[in-house]
């Protein structure tokens, strides 16, 4: 059985905001499944005495103090930014015309 | 909708509601959530950022330790079990006002659950469920431009801003809260009220919700009585305490109009409007967003330790609820009375006007009596009414100083609402001091008694009650500025006449 359905790639495909033909998502959805199959073998070995490991690092608590540090200049900040206006990030139309009912 | 709403009372007698409330705190701490960027309100775009905030590649999040120390103390303050381990989660989606497309929240393991808030419904112990505490950080601040009105909706592009990205964010939600009937919508404004007041007691927010550091989401849904919950709606942008209130009994009255009429309620965001009073709708939930959310690998783990919780439960202030009882106690009051002051929004004002100088009596006429009456009249929160306990306190102590009389007071009073310094300030400026230097109410009087001479032998042969006609002409000289009392009693000492 798959690890992945085609249709659970274009579910994620449509969240990412990627583009992705009906030909990409065939090859694509093999492509995970194989990843994925191979990443479930180390799932067979897990004991009952390891829980799932979400961090690599056994610590906790990394806390920093509440104190103020530098910020970057407006200019700085935006200096990566694709546009820029008004001192602020440009972005395109957020919502397109037909969902924004 | 062309339909006719039904009438409130119609609406609770067919249906009951189930309501759940979500509120967004943003902490009073310096720093950012991840970052040391200050969190000061305001600000010029994009200079209160830096790579951690701005998600730029390489930076690392580090957390806060006084907002995950706060996000504790409002846990405890809320009789909530604390996590003994717990992690942040990434919340995805696409949207600019975070730089990441992602938040960093918490998702199946918030730092605080299962706890109550007790609150008081019309004198009626009404206990809401907390269903959890959990930390996050805020969102930066969109311009949308090109459209209309400002708004999403026909915007061509979005200038973003993200000073706020990033300041640190509480949400507590409560559980559904069943069986309020026809008192549901006080009952989530009394919750919202009493939470912010413990808020503000623990000190870590200034909780003003104008400003948008105390956020609330209303959900609510009908049923049939013995039927199943129905479906709920979430209510945002619901930005005051009486908002609150409006927002529930709104959305109960459109839900039970699509019902009656045989339709069914949309799974789905409505967006409360603060001038009609009414919801309409925003984004469907059947579209349903999928967050796709996955522990934060850049953070490691919350463990708090047990000693620190406990030293941080043993140092919590008293909370809201006592410290009323302790307040009723010592200002004599009964439970109608603190009813009336709590019913205000008055209790702090009054309290702060007492520790500046005044007695409990003096400061809750003030507070119930003239700024109340102007609050409800102006639609404004009695805290916001632009008079402070200090300048309350300061015209209470000009009139028991002699240098106004209450009706002058009054007077003294609207010019303070009206921001134009304090009351001494104002007697001052518009001369409304009470005329009592001896000298100029002498002549005043004299005056009165030569202009009106036969009323003035009237006294003088033993008339008295003749001598309120000068005692009116005197007050009418010194424009009502001058103690009757006292100008009657020199009237009759200057005619040589015993009172």
């Amino acid at each position: 059985m798959a690890a992945i359905s085609r249709e659970e790639v274009a579910h994620l495909a449509r969240l990412s905001r990627l583009a992705v033909t009906e030909e990409e998502l065939a090859t694509l959805a093999g492509q995970l499944d194989v990843i994925l199959q191979a990443v479930a073998q180390v799932g067979e070995v897990t004991a009952a005495d390891i829980p799932p490991t979400s961090h690599s690092v056994p610590l906790t608590n990394v806390l920093r103090d509440d104190v103020v540090a530098s910020c970057l200049t407006p200019q700085e900040a935006l200096s990566g930014a694709p546009d820029a206006a008004e001192q602020r990030f440009r972005v395109p139309r957020i919502l397109d015309e037909d969902v924004a009912s | 909708m062309t339909t006719t709403l039904p009438a409130y009372d119609e609406v609770v007698a067919r249906y009951e509601p189930v309501i759940g409330l979500e509120t967004h705190v943003e902490l009073g701490t310096n720093t950012k959530m991840f970052c040391g960027c200050p969190t000061d309100f305001g600000g010029a775009p994009n200079t209160r950022v830096c790579p951690v905030c701005l998600g730029l590649p390489g930076s690392l999040p580090v957390a806060n330790r006084a907002a995950v120390e706060a996000t504790i103390r409002i846990g405890l303050a809320l009789n909530c079990s604390i996590a003994q381990w717990c992690r942040f989660a990434r919340k995805n989606y696409y949207y600019p006002d975070m730089p990441k497309n992602y938040q960093i929240s918490q998702y199946d393991e918030p730092l605080c659950v299962d706890g109550y808030l007790d609150v008081e419904v019309n004198g009626e112990p009404v206990r809401i469920s907390i269903e959890r505490v959990h930390m996050e950080e805020d969102t930066g601040k969109t311009l949308h431009v090109g459209g209309a009105t400002g708004r999403i909706h026909g915007a061509t592009e979005s200038l973003v801003d993200y000073n706020r990205a990033g300041i640190p964010l509480v949400e507590i939600v409560t559980k559904p809260i069943p069986g309020a009937g026809a008192m549901a919508p006080e009952v989530a404004r009394a919750y919202v009220t009493e939470l912010r007041d413990v808020l503000r007691s623990l000190g870590v927010s200034d909780v003003r919700m104008e400003e948008g550091s105390l956020r609330c989401d209303v959900n609510t849904s009908l049923n049939l009585p013995g039927e199943q919950w129905g479906t709920r709606t979430e209510t945002k942008n619901v930005n005051s305490l009486r908002s609150v209130e409006r927002a529930v009994r709104s959305e109960m009255i459109r839900q039970a109009s699509v019902l009656a009429a045989g339709g069914r309620i949309t799974q789905e965001t409505r967006h409360f409007h603060e001038d009609t009073g009414e919801t309409t709708s925003g984004r469907s939930k059947e579209t349903a967003t999928d967050y796709r959310y996955f522990p934060e690998p850049d953070l490691v783990p919350i463990a708090p330790d047990p000693t620190w919780v406990a030293e941080l439960k043993a140092a919590l202030p008293e909370l809201p609820r006592l410290h009323r009882r302790r307040l009723q106690q010592e200002w004599g009051l009964s439970d109608l009375d603190m009813q009336s002051i709590l019913n205000a929004g008055a209790v702090e004002l009054i309290e702060a006007t007492i520790a500046a100088g005044t007695t409990p009596t003096a400061a809750r006429k003030w507070w119930l009596g003239e700024l109340s009456r102007r609050a409800n009249e102006t639609g404004v929160e009695l805290a916001d009414i632009g008079a402070t306990p200090a300048q309350v306190a300061e015209l209470q102590g000009l009139v028991d100083a002699g240098k106004l009389t209450d009706k002058l007071a009054r007077t003294v009073l609207e010019h303070v609402v009206a921001g134009e310094g304090s009351p001494a300030k104002i007697m001052a400026d518009r001369n409304l001091e009470v005329v009592s230097d001896t000298g100029a109410l002498t002549a005043a009087v004299d005056e009165a008694i030569a202009a009106n001479s036969a009323i003035a032998d009237k006294v003088r042969g033993g008339k008295v009650a003749a001598a309120g006609a000068l005692v009116g002409a005197v007050m009418k000289t010194t424009r009502g500025q001058a103690d009757a009392k006292t100008v009657r009693e020199l009237i009759l000492e200057r005619l040589g006449v015993q009172g």
